[in-house]
């Protein structure tokens, strides 16, 4: 018998497979193909807006997504650099090829983690308790708890044009009935559809037509605590390239070719990454579209189109690709398509990623009706740490929505629900001054500590760290730059204004124009680069941040007001009724929680507050 | 309950005296704020207090503050008490102030909740608390939505969405920045379109009608004929409050003869230039000053005689003055009857002030403002208005201020919050509404 097992080798399951392994659970991590494990089956990047973040959080928390993309990327960028430091967040183009051998060594070499391929059709339950999964050839495997995190796979269909293949991506197989069982178990089940552009040969492609896209010169790793492995100079380049007039007409012409437009796809599609299709109809006046060209791996030659999903038919296909400026000639390798799968309600889920009508069967990624490899990541390791909390019988990790996006991602998902694929984005996140890139070890690895997800090695780094940042504000607050006339003309020099007194290193650093770097030739501050960079930011931004703090330390309060799990709605008079009907499927945590369920008003928070204290005497 | 409520909590604002009352965490630091007299930090708890308010070095009224520290106390907070001398001007002068150090509005019945969750009120009056909320907060979404239709409501929401779009316009930069198509948000786009908003909102402010009546109080002009009796009627009005009969600017250019207190509202009585002179002036004030009275007046109250007949003169000033803010009062109804007229009138005399009771009346009628004082609810919803415009504007402030020194993203905090304020007045904020927006209007994606 296993603690844990996991269904699904994706990145949500290599997240909650690895951590759970490490807090030394047996763990069983199931896929249908170990080639496939940590497989990146849409676009070939880790990391962007908000994701970035995610991934820097997933890091600090003791997962691997960070590290494994620092191994195995060949460009990395910081976006919105010049944006402020709250909207910072750093993408790298992770080799398809790279990622998932890094992966996967770094979860063989757990020696409590177990990888066996199977096709897990039904699971063991026994009054609302999961006791194990059911694999397709009738095989029982007992354990404690169950993580699924199937992707893309439950019920899949794949959708060309008119044609539709009931199987996952590559070709491989889909779980068939495990969706049904689970509706029979009484969850609700939707449908969704998500989709993904052709594939280009790279020698069919005429770059010299394409405008280049480069990496930053600046080191950059989404881990906390390894140096940068890759050469700054050798990065390989990606391009922009946009679609045409031509383009267009060949859209319009075959519209009703199109899987979404010809009526054959039921499920519901990302808003935030529409096809071509959805592209040119909802923007009709627009005249070109963005696209761009992205290497996959080093090791083979096929190219990302990003941009340019499609459930148009091949043929068309062929027309659309070659109607763009430098892929005139350009080979398809693979089509593009769009493809439909079963989720869960996410509204049927905790906090804590445990289901509410099936004890101890937690889920992570796609299934909970979310898009995007970090979204994923992200959910599998609080699933993984969590079904372990759960086993020894410990409160469940509930991050806030003011300690991590990842906290931003799970409320949303319980909270509001969804109605088409969740991506996140950095406006879902109220806080998103308090949740930045630089801060993430910061923000939580005190938590990882607590919950033995992070070395002690680790959480030392992590107290010389704010040991230091003590240091560096007090020397910053105690020591003036003494004004000379060499030092007025560098001022000069660099058109900055000149101060009109002494003035501390702390308010010059208030000045949006002086960096440390700058202030370095006048007084040394030797410090490690994320310490210089902490303070800087905090000394900068001192009023937005106090301010944003003041907001979200508001919020602490009613955070901490938990509901009773045995609370009868219907009990209490004066509710609203669409607020009591939404407090009843949702079955908010905390009175924050409630107050964020769209329908609940101020007047039925009070309510509500006064019920509690009336009938639980709960403050 | 983190923060600090504040609230009128007596009824209305007639009266010798009216209350504000404070309760909460930074309820002494407020009134330290704004308060000069004794030494607060010394007095005993359940004092009352002689001082003066001030507005940084304005002196604003004369007051009794008490102090009451918490535990025991109504709400089992720290309670301030500012006892003021009653109108609604300089009550609701002390609130803002109060509101402007940090202080919150208090939700309706919010002082009896917190006295409720932090155990002062008996258990057994939970339910009678429960639909004292209910009952209140439905009164004030009713009153919320009659207060701000029309015109306003349709200001401010438009102003919100233009806000909006600017949003949506700076999230799609920061989520999708490499979108070179979309057209990039710079300071030079943005400092244009926050002075307008900003320009909107202080429009707002000085027209809203309500805003004015409550802030300024109410302007009345009394113009006629000589000899029709304006100055008898004026006296009447002072004498009868008490008010006192000064030369003080008044909020226009206007000399304020005198002001009385009527229901709360403060009265000014704006000289016309000519209502005291004996001579034939109305001949003389021509249609011009005619005009310009009648537009910087709330009400004009024209006086006709009713034992002469009517003149020209008589009948193009009554035209001049636009049917809502036109009240005809018919003087001198001892003298026999010689007066014809068409419209709506109301007739009285000063000899033994018959009619002057209905002329106030009609006063309160024409301005709505038993609909405003109808209950302290309806009183709040406007201030609450007020205090998010303004609120809404300090934002915008904030990000002109800051925009050449700071990135986007701090922008971006004030402008997020100048939209959630005018979402609190129009009441149309939804989950994720943003995010629409965004979709609605730009094409982005994988």
């Amino acid at each position: 018998m296993y603690d844990v097992i996991v269904v699904g080798g994706g990145h949500a399951g290599c997240e909650a497979a690895n951590i759970s392994a490490k807090l030394r659970m047996k763990t069983l991590l199931l896929t249908m193909n170990k080639k496939n494990i940590a497989d990146m089956p849409c676009n070939p990047s880790i990391g962007g807006v908000a994701k970035g973040i995610i991934v820097r959080e997933i890091d600090a928390l003791g997962g691997l997504m960070g590290i494994v993309a620092d191994k195995s990327h060949f460009q990395i960028k910081m976006l919105n650099n010049s944006k402020g430091p709250a909207v910072r967040s750093l993408r790298c183009q992770a080799d398809k090829r790279v990622y998932p051998k890094v992966m996967l060594e770094y979860l063989e070499s757990n020696p409590n983690l177990e990888i066996k391929e199977g096709l897990v059709e039904d699971l063991i339950v026994e009054d609302n308790v999961v006791k194990g999964v059911i694999l397709s050839d009738n095989t029982k495997i007992t354990s404690k708890t169950v993580i699924l995190t199937t992707g893309t796979y439950l019920k899949a269909s794949i959708l060309v044009g008119s044609t539709k293949k009931d199987e996952g991506p590559h070709g491989e197989g889909r779980s068939n009935t495990l969706s049904d069982k689970l509706r029979e178990y009484g969850l609700e089940i939707i449908r969704l559809k998500t989709g993904t552009p052709p594939r280009i040969a790279k020698d069919s492609i005429d770059f010299s037509k394409l405008k280049e896209e480069l990496g930053d010169d600046t080191y950059y790793t989404f881990s906390h605590d390894i140096k940068p492995v890759y050469d700054i100079n050798n990065q390989q380049k990606c391009y922009l390239l946009y679609t045409n007039e031509n383009t267009h007409q060949i859209i319009r012409d075959n519209l009703t070719k199109s899987a979404m437009y010809g009526g054959y796809v039921t499920g519901t599609g990302p808003r935030y990454c529409p096809s071509i299709e959805d592209k040119i109809v909802r923007f009709s006046d627009k005249e070109r579209h963005q696209l761009f060209l992205e290497p996959e791996s080093i090791y083979y030659d096929e190219w990302y189109l990003q941009g340019f999903s499609t459930s148009m038919p091949t043929d068309v296909q062929e027309k659309l690709v070659h109607s763009l400026e430098g892929l005139e000639h350009a080979k398809i390798t693979k089509y593009a398509y769009a493809i439909e799968y079963d989720a869960i309600n996410p509204l049927q889920m905790y906090p804590s990623l445990e289901n509410k009508i099936i004890n101890n069967l937690f889920t992570a990624g796609q299934i909970n009706g979310t898009s995007g490899y970090e979204e994923a990541a992200g959910q599998g390791l609080i699933a993984g740490i969590n079904a372990v909390q759960k086993i020894l019988n410990n409160e469940p990790l509930i991050l806030k929505r003011n300690e991590a996006y990842i906290g931003v991602l799970i409320d949303d998902l319980v909270t509001k629900g969804i109605k088409d694929p969740y991506r996140m984005l950095t406006s879902r996140a109220e806080f998103r001054l308090i949740l930045r890139h630089d801060n993430a070890d910061l923000r939580l690895r005190d938590i990882a500590y607590k919950y033995h997800t992070i070395s002690s090695e680790q959480y030392k780094r992590l107290q010389d760290k704010k040991d230091n940042i003590i240091k560096l504000e007090e020397e910053i607050k105690n020591n003036k730059l003494v004004m000379n006339e060499d030092i007025k003309q560098d001022f000069i020099d660099n058109n900055y204004s000149i101060p009109l007194k002494n003035l501390t290193y702390e308010e010059l650093l208030k000045r949006p124009e002086i960096t440390f770097k700058f202030l370095n030739k006048y007084h040394e501050f030797n410090y490690p680069e994320d310490v210089l960079e902490q303070v800087e930011i905090l000394t900068k931004y001192e009023g937005y941040i106090n301010k944003a703090i003041k907001e979200s330390d508001k919020l602490k309060k009613i955070e901490e007001k938990e509901i009773p799990l045995d609370i009868d709605y219907s009990k209490i008079k004066n509710l609203a009724s669409e607020a009591r009907q939404k407090l009843s499927e949702i079955r908010p945590k905390t009175i924050a929680q409630a107050s964020r369920i769209s329908g609940v008003n101020p007047s039925d928070i009070t309510i509500l507050s006064i019920y509690l204290k009336k009938e639980y005497n709960n403050d | 309950m983190e923060d600090t409520i504040c609230a009128i909590s007596t009824a209305k604002g007639v009266g010798a005296i009216s209350i504000i009352r404070i309760s909460g965490k930074d309820a002494f630091n407020i009134i330290k704020k704004i308060y000069k007299g004794k030494d607060l930090d010394k007095v005993l708890s359940n004092t009352i207090n002689y001082g003066y308010i001030y507005d940084k070095d304005e002196l604003i009224d004369e007051v009794l503050v008490s102090i009451l520290k918490a535990p025991k106390t109504y709400t089992m907070e720290d309670i301030v008490e500012i006892n003021s001398h009653g109108g609604i001007n300089t009550t609701n002068r002390i609130l803002e102030l109060v509101l402007e150090h940090g202080a919150r509005l208090a939700e309706p019945g919010e002082f009896t909740k917190r006295a409720f969750l932090n155990g002062r009120i008996d258990l057994t009056k939970a339910e009678a608390v429960n639909d004292l909320i209910n009952a209140k907060s439905n009164l004030a979404r009713r009153v919320a939505l009659n207060n701000i239709k029309g015109d306003l409501y349709n200001k401010i929401k438009a102003l919100r969405n233009d806000i909006g779009k600017l949003m949506a316009n700076i999230e799609v930069n920061i989520d999708y920045p490499e979108y070179e198509d979309i057209e990039v948000i710079t300071n030079e786009v943005l400092k244009p379109e926050l002075d307008k908003v900003k320009e909107e909102i202080n429009k707002i402010l000085k027209n809203t009608k309500n805003a004015k009546l409550i802030n300024n109080g109410i302007n009345i002009a009394l113009i006629g004929r000589p000899n029709t009796g304006k100055s008898s009627i004026l006296n009447k009005f002072l004498d009868e409050e008490k008010a006192i009969v000064t030369e003080i600017p008044g909020t226009t250019r206007d000399i304020v003869e005198g002001s009385m207190t009527l229901d709360g509202f403060e009265l000014n009585f704006i000289d016309t230039a000519g209502i005291r002179e004996t001579s034939d002036v109305v001949e003389k004030i021509g249609v011009e000053k005619s005009k310009k009275a009648i537009d910087s007046a709330d009400i004009v109250i024209v006086v006709l005689n009713n034992s002469e007949k009517l003149t020209k003169e008589d009948e193009e000033l009554i035209n001049l003055i636009p049917e809502n803010k036109r009240i005809i009062f018919v003087n001198k109804s001892d003298l026999p009857n010689k007066l014809e007229i068409k419209d709506n009138y109301i007739i009285g005399n000063t000899v033994n002030y018959d009619g002057i009771d209905n002329l106030k009346k009609a006063i309160k009628e024409k301005l709505n403002l038993d609909n405003i004082m109808l209950n302290d609810m309806t009183y709040m919803s406007n201030i609450r208005e007020i205090d998010l415009l303004k609120k809404a504007l300090d934002s915008i402030e904030s990000a002109l201020n800051n925009l050449y020194s700071m990135p986007i993203d701090m922008i971006e905090i004030d402008i997020t919050n100048a939209w959630n304020y005018l979402g609190e007045i129009t009441g149309e904020v939804y989950q994720d509404e943003l995010l629409d927006i965004l979709f609605s209007n730009f094409c982005v994606g994988k």
